[in-house]
């Protein structure tokens, strides 16, 4: 042990500094070397993981992609099946889950930073939309199955003849002739919102707390009022990062399966919700879409689920799991795609 | 620019008009909730009114919350009205003593959680297994040795693991680690596989929390000052030395936080688990063979066509309510560990 | 020129130093010839040559930004860790050429052992931050641990103050205590040279006295380098002294030399507080 030694320092040790001279160092750097590469090693595992996973989601859906299998409906034979319903639905089921989680998050957001004071509630709100964000997807679910149907058949009849709310004729028209399903796109969507809106919301704080407090004080002191500063220079500002936000929420919505199970959406779906089919008939029958959002439909993870789970020995509905898997992986790569071009962008427009 | 300001404020007296009463009325309330941002008041209506909404927004995280737990209370615990609570049916005392999970209607049910909770703190430990070393060799490496393009590279890969759907992941255990892998491997040792087992779901959702725990722990790996590596180098320490001494122990807090947070991600996986691990809820601690976990029996009663208000179907809300406090306990725990962390470094 | 600085009193030095020194019989611990220091394409060091005799002090002296921390950090190659780093020229420690590619920078880290301005105590134990040195070098033995920690922490003048804690976290220490603490850490890797950054810029002047008073005890046995913004500082405490300015070695001589009639006009400037 030539290092330690606790004595005065005084007479001249000649010491080498040159690698390999010292033989404990030696090893020393060998273990650090080693350590390293372990390291390395399980950084790009999770590279080869992905590699693997994705070749042999390819290799078992074997040419089972194509048209036929994207324009056609659930079939008991796996060679007819598609998905077709699963597209329609996880679309309409995005758009509306968008439209009630981006206003309502970035709203959260935009209270809770440019608003909001440190007071007891805001603390309470803070702490619980940290804990919001760790609860399971499938508690959500719960919540759906239980609170929203019910809430739903209040509302009917909140419109119905005996409490007719006049001003609003016109929705009591239309949701009279509706029944209300489980698992309809709406109520799909109000659970998946809530699935989302915590990561939309702490997305949304980050890009706002991103702006620099000079542009607020710039525009305060010309006499802005405290909304006309939020909504002419700091969401501007930070829409590139809220939406980045937004995106790869949404794209946790179009995968997710667990919450839409729990409210019972179909697995086995023959028509899509409000029977709009292709996207000419979106424009030649327009009115349809007032019907979607009270229409049953299916999602492409669900359908994902239930083919890998049919019973079947010749691996042929494994077949149609892997397309309806490329099909959703394809779905996901285009939004996140998006996501990276906004922050490219954003990254290339804003420099404070 | 004229006509503009013009309407403008026609649109801000029409504002005034219609929202007037309603106005001095949200001014009270909040004036009683809610302190202003500047403490000056805020005299525009409008103003007055939108704040009201977005406050409105901010609370509704809030009465998520609290319909949470209310449903999973009315329904678990104690029903007001006509309809009877699970556990005002079924002892507190069997569902945490009895061994045998069936949630059957009528006679032969047996309500206890053990087998669930086994089969889920199987798969949570086997993903643990998985997601500690290879999330922490990771973290370490991206925040100590990768080069600063080789992270670049390297987190994308590891967001994209992270976004890949739960049901892919499913997929990916069942058709292809368990015949392809697990099979073979243990047909080396004499050992049968189910098709169903814990183990490639473990394995799964470890790859899905690998990343969660590289990225947290890369930010609390990253936090330890600079000044205690440069500090642990002129001591002369290498490489090694310095992470595995310094660093990784400095940080030993808020990595713990992580693989926590890990950990409560894992009990709430749903969908890979109901695919890999299948449904039959067996008291077993071998992970060769099939298990249900408490999400995958939740997915799985909820597809049943039982009565709303069957047990079979309200033994699905006194399972929620395990899960949600075990895996809220598990967050609060780790966010309250994370706190303290940040407080020694910032 | 070469006039004796009018209205400058040198304070006394502390006990240990004795500033006249002759340190010409000494071996250079360190000798630095024509080196230049880039960080990427901006040069920040030009053409540094500088003798340090051994055991001795030698303060580095000189404006915020003029190079001498950049300066201190080669010398035990701890600017290695900034990307982008480049240095050329030669610099000998103990008559080797440490810009080799071929040295072994953990060795020469245990042989030249560094303070930082900012006290930098691992968050363990007293005990463990003292041992960590001779624990990375492979030392495991308890009783030699205790033996060597005592005395580190004896010659870093804290003995007295922690024996009872030694068990407690080094977070609880005083900033002065803390400091003293990182100096008995690097004592106890047995180094030979000794580089200190501002080890009491941060310090209170009581806390900053007893370190001074430690630079005083260890330059019997250890070469110290120190960098100092404080000049009362440099010239209590140092035998030698080096002023830098925008990344140029304007002077260096003997401390009582260029306290009283410094041979270059800036460094007159510089001490007699006209600039910096």
């Amino acid at each position: 042990m030539s290092v330690v030694s606790g004595g005065v320092t005084d007479g001249v040790v000649s010491v080498s500094f040159t690698a390999g001279s010292d033989s404990q160092i030696r090893q020393r750097l060998r273990l650090s070397r080693y350590f390293m590469w372990l390291c390395r090693l399980v950084t790009y595992a999770s590279l080869g993981v992905l590699a693997v996973l994705l070749l042999s989601i390819m290799w078992n859906s074997a040419g089972r992609l194509s048209w036929s299998f994207l324009s056609s409906h659930y079939s008991m034979h796996p060679d007819r099946c598609g998905i077709l319903a699963g597209l329609w639905g996880t679309f309409w089921l995005v758009l509306l889950t968008a439209g009630f989680s981006i206003p309502i998050g970035v709203g959260s957001a935009v209270y809770l930073e440019e608003m909001a004071k440190d007071t007891w509630l805001m603390r309470v709100i803070r702490v619980n939309l940290s804990n919001l964000a760790g609860v399971p997807s499938i508690v959500y679910g719960i919540l759906g199955l239980t609170a929203f149907r019910p809430l739903m058949i209040q509302l009917q009849s909140l419109f119905d003849g005996r409490h007719a709310v006049n001003v609003l004729g016109m929705f009591r028209l239309r949701l009279l002739k509706l029944d209300i399903y489980d698992g309809s796109v709406l109520i799909g969507a109000m659970t998946m919102s809530l699935v989302i809106l915590p990561t939309v919301i702490i997305a949304s704080q980050e890009a706002l707390r991103a702006v620099p407090a000079s542009i607020r004080v710039a525009s305060l002191a010309l006499g802005a009022t405290r909304w006309q500063t939020i909504w002419r220079q700091v969401l501007p500002a930070s829409l590139p990062g809220i939406a980045t936000g937004v995106i790869l929420s949404i794209s946790r919505a179009i995968g997710e399966a667990a919450p839409l199970m729990m409210i019972g959406v179909l697995t086995v779906a023959s028509m899509c919700p409000g029977g709009l089919e292709s996207p000419g008939q979106l424009l030649s029958e327009p009115g349809r879409v007032l019907a979607v959002p009270f229409d049953q439909f299916t999602a492409m993870p669900v359908e994902i689920y239930d083919w890998s789970k049919q019973p079947d020995p010749e691996d042929r509905f494994t077949a149609v799991a892997a397309a309806g898997i490329l099909v959703l992986l394809a779905v996901l790569l285009t939004v996140n795609a998006a996501a990276m071009i906004v922050r490219y962008r954003a990254g290339r427009q804003l420099r404070w | 620019m004229y006509s503009g300001l013009e309407v403008d404020q026609q649109w801000s007296a029409s504002c005034q008009l219609l929202l007037v009463r309603l106005g001095f009325g949200l001014s009270f309330v909040e004036s009683v909730l809610m302190p202003t941002w500047a403490s000056q008041r805020i005299h525009r209506r409008h103003e007055t009114l939108i704040r009201w909404v977005l406050f409105v927004c901010a609370a509704l995280s809030v009465l998520t919350t609290a319909a949470i737990i209310y449903v999973l209370l009315s329904n678990a615990v104690y029903a007001p009205g006509e309809k009877t609570a699970f556990f005002e049916r079924v002892s507190l005392w069997q569902f945490l003593t009895s061994g045998r999970w069936k949630p059957t209607d009528g006679a032969g049910a047996h309500f206890g959680i053990w087998p669930l909770l086994t089969g889920t703190l199987q798969v949570a430990l086997i993903a643990s297994l998985v997601s500690i070393p290879a999330g922490l060799g990771a973290a370490v490496y991206m925040s100590e040795y990768a080069q600063p393009r080789e992270r670049e590279f390297l987190k994308p890969v590891l967001e994209i693991l992270a976004g890949i759907p739960s049901v892919v992941y499913g997929f990916f255990a069942l058709k292809f680690i368990t015949p392809w892998v697990l099979k073979p491997l243990f047909g080396l040792l004499g050992l049968e596989i189910s098709i169903f087992n814990s183990l490639s779901a473990g394995i799964v959702v470890g790859i899905m929390v690998t990343p969660l725990i590289a990225s947290l722990s890369e930010d609390v790996i990253r936090a330890v000052p600079r000044s205690l590596r440069e500090a642990a180098y002129a001591l002369g320490s290498t490489r090694f030395d310095v992470s595995a001494r310094v660093v990784v122990p400095a940080a030993l807090s808020g990595i713990l936080a992580s693989f926590l947070l890990a950990f409560s991600r894992a009990v709430g996986e749903t969908m890979a688990v109901a695919i890999a691990a299948g449904g039959n809820p067996l008291l077993t601690l071998n992970p060769l063979r099939g298990s249900q976990t408490m999400t995958g029996f939740m997915v799985h009663a909820s597809a049943g066509d039982s009565a709303a208000d069957s047990i079979s179907r309200m033994s699905m809300y006194a399972v929620g309510i395990t899960l949600f406090v075990m895996t809220l306990t598990i967050n609060l725990l780790s966010g309250w560990i994370m706190r303290r962390y940040r407080e020694v470094y910032q | 020129m070469g006039s004796s600085v009018s209205g400058l009193s040198v304070p006394p030095s502390v006990p240990g130093v004795d500033r006249n020194l002759d340190t010409s019989g000494h071996a250079a611990a360190i000798d630095v010839q024509g080196m230049n220091f880039f960080y990427g394409e901006q040069q920040v060091l030009f053409d540094i040559s500088l003798v340090v005799p051994e055991r001795s002090v030698t303060a580095l002296i000189g404006p915020s930004g003029c190079g001498k921390s950049t300066f201190l950090r080669t010398l035990n190659r701890m600017n290695d860790l900034v990307d982008g780093a480049r240095c050329t020229g030669r610099c000998l420690v103990e008559g080797q050429n440490i810009m080799d590619p071929a040295v072994d920078v953990v060795l020469l880290r245990k042989h030249v052992g560094m303070v930082f301005q900012k006290s930098t105590p691992f968050p363990k134990s007293i005990f463990d931050n003292v041992a960590y040195g001779p624990r990375v070098a492979g030392e495991k033995n308890r009783a030699v641990l205790s033996e060597l920690v005592e005395s580190c922490l004896r010659k870093a003048a804290l003995w007295e103050e922690v024996r009872d804690r030694l068990h407690t976290s080094a977070m609880a220490l005083s900033g002065g205590q803390q400091q003293r603490l990182c100096i008995a850490r690097t004592l106890a890797t047995n180094p030979k040279i000794i580089l200190m950054d501002e080890p009491a810029s941060a310090l209170d002047p009581a806390s900053t006295d007893r370190i001074e008073n430690l630079i005083g005890e260890l330059c019997s046995n250890y070469t110290i380098v120190i960098v100092t913004h404080n000049m009362q500082q440099a010239s209590r405490v140092s035998h030698q002294t080096a002023f830098f300015f925008r990344g140029r070695l304007v002077e260096c001589g003997p401390t009582m030399k260029i306290f009283t009639s410094p041979a270059e006009k800036q460094t007159e400037d510089y001490i007699t507080g006209r600039f910096g």
